[in-house]
């Protein structure tokens, strides 16, 4: 059975007391806490088995490949991937997005091609391809978004032209938590010779996932958000387009061989095989280590559960949020179509203002435009304060948070 | 490398993220209560919420001040401004 109260055992930083009241951590959105599987997973790795992976043959640098590679064989499990081959770590969604631009889009995008991004995304799926668009060519066009802040879907169908070489698209906004319908976008994308890159980093840890039932070519999300340690992040791809892709970073690890050819004076490089070749350097092994042992307590507890637990909280949340008087939540408020996450503000009151009352009472939100500038812009929206639920949060904490928003507008 | 006046007393300087131009400062947690009373000292209270959060005007600057060692400083052109008014608070 799934119970937050025994989850909340489990994660000692929640014992926790800020500025003298017990912290009530909202800002999951952000990252996650960590439960204590994986802080002891990660000092299991160094204290025992801490050595650099592959092309070595003592015993430690076995322990650690073996751990490296469950690891990727653990992610590709819980997102129904078809093997470790599709399954690139790296140091988060942010460089996982990248890995796409530069890699896939560097030698597959030109002028006159167009690269399709919603007006919902996070700023790591906007830049990278301004960025990259200033180099060759091709125009970011943006899709747009209804007013309660979802996905505008005849905007989608209009834009998917001959023109849109790669659809981007986050699967749930990291503002106001609605979740898009991924499966259509992949349809569309798909019937239009188009690929689709999904950021998943608000979704694989809050919703069962399989990128086969998605359709998705690609999905970027982070360790971090999802119990594990920071810097780990994954890509997943579809094989047979990461077979055709080339490294976007070069070292060590990624190459078969580096011959030096004496008549010709220079070097000729082969790849090693997926996922390798995108991984190159010395990998983050022990947060690898940490993110499976995240994704075995998620598993443990079943990403259903996880799902209805935080789909109750929402629910929760917004049904009392709405009993203060000055207090506007902001997107859709049906949790059909969303999941953990309630962006809301105190009339003319700053977000910021907001978060550090909040902060007084132990009570941690995130303030600001969370890196979605375009969605504040097209709602109409200064910046926001942010609640978002995990696990471990519970009923009684939603409503200390609305005493809380209540002594306050009663002071204002 | 000299310490300022500046150093003494903040620990942080975060640009907040909005439409304005925002600044919140986080006291070195020794020195809270010290830069609290120097910034009372100078600037004036508009409005004081259950000796949580301070409104006050310094100049044409508007400021919130927290109990807890934060402070935002609101609608400051830049860095320069900003340091510059610091400065003047806490000398």
């Amino acid at each position: 059975m799934f119970d937050p109260y025994k989850i909340r055992e489990d994660f000692p930083i929640l014992k926790r007391k800020i500025n003298n009241h017990p912290l009530i951590y909202f800002d999951n959105a952000a990252t996650s806490q960590k439960p204590k599987q994986v802080i002891e997973a990660i000092k299991e790795y160094y204290e025992q088995h801490n050595a650099n992976v592959h092309r070595a043959v003592h015993t430690l640098s076995l322990e650690a490949t073996e751990l490296y590679e469950e690891a990727h064989e653990e992610t590709a499990k819980f997102i129904g991937a078809e093997s470790i081959e599709e399954i690139i770590f790296t140091r988060g969604t942010t460089e996982a997005i990248n890995t796409v631009a530069y890699s896939w889009g560097l030698r597959n995008l030109k002028k006159g091609d167009e690269v399709l991004v919603t007006l919902m995304e996070h700023h790591s799926n906007i830049v990278p391809w301004e960025i990259l668009s200033k180099i060759k060519g091709f125009k970011v066009r943006y899709i747009d978004i209804n007013e309660d802040g979802t996905l505008n879907r005849q905007a989608l169908e209009k834009a998917i032209t001959p023109k849109a070489k790669m659809v981007c698209i986050t699967h749930v906004s990291n503002v106001t938590g609605v979740i898009n319908d991924v499966r259509y976008a992949a349809k569309l994308a798909h019937e239009n010779n188009a690929l689709i890159l999904v950021d998943g980093a608000q979704s694989v840890p809050h919703l069962p996932i399989n990128v086969k039932e998605l359709g998705c070519d690609f999905l970027a999300f982070s360790g971090h958000k999802m119990l594990g340690p920071t810097g780990i992040g994954i890509l997943y791809g579809r094989r047979e387009i990461l077979e055709e892709m080339e490294p976007f970073h070069g070292g060590g690890e990624m190459i078969r061989e580096v011959s030096y050819n004496p008549k010709t004076k220079s070097c000729k490089v082969t790849w090693n095989d997926l996922p390798w070749k995108f991984e190159a350097g010395t990998p983050n092994i022990c947060g690898g280590v940490g993110l499976m042992a995240a994704i075995k307590y998620l598993k443990n507890l079943g990403m259903e559960n996880v799902q209805t637990h935080e789909c109750a909280l929402t629910e929760y949340a917004i049904k009392r949020l709405q009993e203060c008087r000055k207090v506007k939540v902001y997107g859709p408020k049906d949790v059909k179509i969303k999941c953990g996450i309630v962006p809301f503000n105190i009339e003319d009151f700053d977000s910021h203002d907001l978060a550090l009352i909040l902060d007084t009472y132990g009570i941690m939100i995130r303030s600001g435009f969370h890196c979605a500038q375009p969605l504040h812009q097209k709602l109409g929206i200064k910046s926001s304060a942010r609640a978002s639920f995990y696990i471990y949060n519970t009923q009684e904490e939603i409503d200390r948070l609305v005493e809380v928003l209540k002594e306050i507008e009663q002071s204002l | 490398m000299s310490t300022t006046v500046l150093d003494t007393y903040i620990a942080r300087i975060e640009e907040a993220c909005g439409e304005e131009k925002d600044y919140i400062i986080f006291f070195r947690h020794d020195k809270k209560e010290e830069a609290i009373a120097k910034i009372l000292e100078k600037a004036i209270v508009q409005k004081a919420v259950a000796k949580i959060i301070f409104d006050l005007t310094y100049k044409e600057t508007q400021i919130h001040l927290y109990a807890t060692g934060k402070a935002i400083f609101k609608k400051v052109k830049d860095k320069n401004q900003l340091n510059q008014i610091l400065t003047e608070l806490f000398s």
